[in-house]
């Protein structure tokens, strides 16, 4: 299936495969996936452990090269960009939210949030960081570390440091994987109040059938095919 | 950057990440500076010992006054100067016709006199005690010997020249030894103010007008002054003059170099541990950064600057440490040994800051280079590695750089090179035996315990980590076992190789006929055979056939030993205390061989094969160097230069020349020159005791700066230690809180633990021992070429200090993961 692309499609894939070398033959994680996701649209990728869905998110966000297949963010095709240009872009346009949350464990919450425009040359990163822990309902916890939060808690951080570069992409990988119930709900209810103001479009990897409802629209992955 | 690097560094710092390595650096820089500046301490203040021997650090003496430029220019480098005119005059008591003149060895010495070293006089019946000054106008400062001889006392005037001089004092010895080796007869200072009084220096006058200079800085005052002397002028200092004295200060000075080279490797081992556990850990932010948009080249800055700044502040810190280390060391020696110790330059204070800096950029620039390529998707998947293949390429230049740094610390390339290489050894045995060791345990695993079956299942599932802890544990073991056990082994056999009852006086200018009585005299004496030795002073002309004179050569030594008669002998036996370094030794009949001394050889440029002609008044032999030898110039025994084979130089008149040991009682000693006097009235004997005392007492300082210098290496070792086991404390959590997740009771993991470490403790221990006990005999072989016979008790103290060290270092990162949760700790893992 080649997906149409439109002035609205911000993320596509066409006949993406991601296949690696085992002692006796060759292993197709992701097998000709192609997808397309409409700006400001939410898309689940849900399936059973080991289907390929976090591989999958890898190269979509261009975290990964595909073995064959093309990744196009809007107009560009990410394999014509080198490692560092694919980098930049990521720093414009891209956030992420991650199982494990990928605090640095020296900074404190307003700098990890400040952490992606520092690294761009923000001027005003301190201030724009404090904004945004406050939005999360962090503000009275700006100059804790992480070991000093608890897991929703941290989870609020990486939220607003997936937001504080306004991107037009968001990816979350099993956000709520590392959190109780409540808290999780609590998180997601988060992610998609930000990602509905912010007009940002929302793919994340999950196995919640709960986390994947709220999302606009769902693929389901199978030995990494979407069935 | 800076800002990102410099926060990265505060918080990584107060968050306890970069606090190990910062540690380990500052140590490294203060262990290499404290013992650099030490060993320079001691070095200086060695020199000073042996430069009373000359009563100066250098001096410069002519056949006419000195030009005034010298000593201007030794002024201008803030070096201590005075001068002397020594000449030879007849000195007798006015007052006693039945003593006569004496002819005494006059020096007239000017304020300031001696730069180094104090004149000694007897302080009731056994103590003697330092005496300050110079002689008063009109005032004579005699030797004990002289005032025997003359019956003269306090107050009493002697006659000298056209002058009567009242005897000041009366001296057992005054410090310059080295320069008048020759001369048999008493030594009388007077003031220089009083010598045109006593009309003995007139044009045309044989004296000898003398420099003397002192001080720090004076080494390179004798390199400027060797291109200023003039025709009939000479340069001399303690170690050109006395071959033994220049062989123990040399050896004491290698000792010392081995011990700050050791110390360079330990230091380079700790940073190289704890550079790798540190950036390890900054995989997972320089992931995340890359992921977030950093650049490649930003995520190298932000850490190379970081590792700047650990560097800096490492060196910071470290140069403190160095400052109070080598004051407290100082402090300590002189409190022990009474032996003052100038300061030294800011050169090993350098060294330590550069070698800190090679080491932190050296060890780090390869993992940094891994970090800027670890690729993004690493925030997805943990156990994804980063790898460059310029680290390796990296890695081997800063190898380089350490090797170079070490030599370069060492300030001796024998004992550079051979530290090294026996630590490349020992690294590349370690990676066998590492080898080997985990493919016997896969082989043979299930026949273990079950606790040393899991201990030793770790060594084998961290192949790589088990690899690097043992190459770098032995190491640690081996220099802690070359610094406290070896060295000392070492040292003992240097100094049993130096007699107690070495000879300490030399007899020569004895005549054949003069032997036999000589001998017998000497026999009684002392109940041993004294060996006579030929002596033949004759002239180098020619060089393979080729006319030379000093002109030939640009050796300043090399023109000297041209200039004056070369001390030529004859043995058929190579003498105790002589090695064949290269050629063979004379074989019988043969005639025309010359054995030379290497040291002399390489001054006069000469090899195995060429000729050398030796004319004594018209007569000439021409000679083939058919070996050259290596001398023990600090047995005092006689040796010679150069040896021929018996009857080559038979063409040339001899004399004899002797070595034995006078009675230590006065009187007896006294009796017994009076005796050989009697015997051989022109011979001459020369009273070497002041000589070897003060080798012995270098010795025995040696001895004593190496034992503070130990004390420090150790601290070095134990941070080694603990370094190496930390490298895989983390995957040692982790595995411990799977263990225990799946149930396995604490007192099992602890047990598993303690296999682990002995096992470790054992190996590296012994490879520690091998290597200690391989270098040492290297050492012994090579460099000071004495012999050394293993000690067997470093391997118990090697296998059990590693053991015992190996158990509490690893125990102490263990002890708190048996304590938490497993849940706790597999979620910080994760």
């Amino acid at each position: 299936m080649i997906a149409l692309l439109n002035a609205s499609t911000l993320l596509r894939a066409d006949g993406l495969t991601k296949s690696v070398a085992t002692a006796d033959h060759a292993l197709t994680i992701v097998d000709h996936v192609s997808l397309s996701v409409a700006r400001g649209e939410s898309l689940a990728i849900v399936g059973a452990s080991g289907s390929g869905k976090t591989t999958l998110l890898g190269l979509l966000a261009g975290l990964d090269r595909p073995t064959s297949g093309e990744v196009f963010w809007g107009e560009t095709a990410l394999s014509t960009l080198d490692e560092d240009a694919l980098a930049a872009k990521r720093a414009q346009r891209i956030g992420f939210i991650f199982q494990s949350f990928q605090l640095l464990p020296a900074l404190t919450a307003q700098e990890n949030v400040a952490l992606p425009l520092e690294l761009a040359g923000a001027k005003d990163a301190n201030a724009r960081a404090d904004q945004w822990l406050t939005t999360v309902g962090l503000g009275a916890r700006l100059h804790h570390t992480p070991r000093q939060l608890s897991g929703g808690e941290q989870q609020r951080v990486a939220i607003a440091r997936a937001f504080v570069t306004a991107p037009e992409l968001v990816f979350a990988d099993e956000p709520t994987g590392n959190l109780d119930t409540k808290t999780g709900d609590e998180v997601v209810n988060l992610m998609f109040d930000l990602n509905a103001k912010a007009g940002t479009t929302l793919v994340l990897v999950t196995h919640d059938v709960k986390l994947a409802a709220r999302c606009a629209r769902k693929i389901t992955l199978s030995e990494g095919k979407v069935c | 950057m800076l800002k990102l690097a410099w926060r990265q560094f505060i918080r990584e710092f107060a968050h306890g990440e970069a606090r190990v390595l910062l540690i380990a650096l500052a140590l490294a820089v203060a262990s290499v500076g404290s013992v650099g500046l030490f060993a320079e301490r001691v070095r200086l203040a060695l020199a000073n010992q042996a430069n009373v021997l000359l009563g100066a650090d250098v001096m410069v003496s002519g056949d006419r006054p000195l030009p005034d430029a010298l000593e201007a220019e030794a002024k201008k480098r803030g070096l201590a100067t005075t001068r002397s005119i020594r000449f030879g005059s007849m000195v007798g008591n006015p007052d006693r016709a039945d003593a006569p003149p004496i002819l005494s060895d006059v020096k007239a010495v000017q304020p300031g006199y001696p730069l180094r070293g104090t004149i000694r006089v007897r302080d009731g019946e056994t103590g003697e005690r330092s005496v300050a000054g110079l002689p008063k106008v009109g005032e004579i400062w005699i030797d004990e010997r002289l005032a025997n001889r003359v019956g003269g006392q306090i107050g009493t005037p002697l006659q000298v020249g056209a002058a009567q001089l009242k005897i000041g004092l009366i001296f057992k010895e005054e410090p310059e030894v080295a320069g008048n080796f020759l001369t048999m007869s008493p030594k009388i200072l007077v003031n220089d103010a009083d010598l045109a009084a006593t009309q003995l220096v007139q044009p045309g006058t044989r004296a000898s007008w003398r420099l003397h200079v002192a001080g720090a800085g004076s080494e390179a005052f004798t390199t400027w002054a060797k291109t200023q002397i003039g025709a009939g002028q000479r340069l001399d200092t303690v170690r050109e003059l006395r071959p033994e004295v220049r062989s123990t200060l040399e050896r004491a000075e290698q000792f010392l170099a081995m011990a700050a080279l050791l110390s360079v490797i330990l230091a380079a081992v700790a940073v190289a541990l704890a550079v790798r556990s540190f950036l390890r850990r900054e995989l997972d932010a320089a992931a995340l950064m890359r992921c977030l948009g950093a650049s490649r080249a930003k995520v190298w800055g932000i850490f190379s600057l970081q590792a700047i700044l650990i560097g800096t502040c490492g060196a910071v810190f470290g140069l403190l440490g160095a400052y109070l280390g080598q004051a407290g060391l100082g402090f300590a020696m002189q409190y022990v040994s009474q032996m003052p110790l100038p300061w030294p330059s800011v050169m090993p204070a350098l060294r330590a800051v550069a070698v800190g800096f090679v080491l932190i950029l050296g060890f780090a620039l390869p993992p940094l280079l891994a970090l800027a390529n670890v690729p993004p998707l690493k925030v997805l998947r943990r156990d994804l590695s980063a790898g460059s293949a310029w680290g390796w390429l990296v890695g081997l230049i800063a190898l380089a750089a350490l090797v170079g740094l070490a030599i370069w610390q060492a300030g001796d390339v024998k004992v550079g090179a051979l530290v090294l290489g026996g630590t490349a050894a020992l690294l590349a045995v370690s990676a066998v035996v590492s080898a080997v060791v985990i493919s016997l345990v896969s082989k043979y695993l299930s026949k273990f315990s079950p606790a040393l079956r899991l201990g030793l299942a770790n060594l084998k599932r961290r192949k790589l980590a088990t690899g690097l802890q043992l190459a770098c544990l032995s190491l640690g073991v081996m220099s802690l076992l070359l610094l406290t056990q070896v060295s000392g082994d070492l040292f003992d056999a240097w100094r049993k190789a130096i007699p107690q009852d070495a000879p300490n006086r030399f007899l020569i200018n004895v005549l054949p006929d003069q032997v036999a009585p000589l001998t017998d005299t000497l026999k009684q004496a002392s109940s041993k055979q004294p060996a006579f030795y030929p002596m033949i002073r004759a002239r180098l002309v020619q060089v393979n056939g080729k006319p030379v004179s000093s002109q030939s050569f640009t050796d300043e030594r090399a023109k000297r030993l041209v200039d004056r008669e070369f001390n030529l002998s004859m043995s058929s036996t190579l003498m105790a205390g002589n090695t064949i370094t290269s050629g063979q030794w004379f074989a019988a009949g043969e005639r025309d061989g010359l054995s030379l001394e290497d040291g002399i050889a390489k001054t006069l440029n000469v090899n195995l094969g060429d000729t050398l002609t030796f004319d004594q008044t018209g007569v000439a032999v021409t000679l083939k160097i058919t070996s050259l030898r290596k001398v023990e110039w600090d047995s005092f025994k006689v040796n010679f230069f150069a040896l021929a084979p018996p009857g080559s130089l038979d063409a040339m008149p001899a004399t004899f020349i002797t070595a034995f040991r006078a009675p230590p009682a006065p009187a007896q000693a006294d009796a017994l020159s009076a005796a050989l006097s009697q015997a051989a009235p022109n011979a001459l004997m020369i009273d070497i005791s002041e000589i070897a005392d003060k080798v012995q007492e270098i010795v025995g300082q040696v001895a004593k700066a190496l034992q503070f210098v130990m004390l420090f290496a150790l601290a070095s070792g134990l941070l080694v230690l603990y370094a190496a086991v930390a490298t895989t404390q983390d995957e040692r959590k982790y595995d411990t809180a799977i263990l225990r997740v799946l149930g396995a009771a604490r007192a099992q993991v602890r047990k598993a633990a303690a296999m682990e470490f002995i096992v470790l403790g054992l190996l590296a221990g012994g490879l520690g021992a091998l290597g200690a006990t391989l270098v040492g005999a290297a050492f012994a072989k090579r460099i000071l070429d004495v012999p050394y016979v293993g000690n067997p008790s470093i391997w118990i103290y090697g296998t059990c200090g590693a053991v015992l060290g190996v158990l509490i270092a690893g125990w102490l990162g263990v002890r708190k993961t048996l304590d938490a949760s497993p849940l706790q700790t597999i979620r910080a893992a994760s």
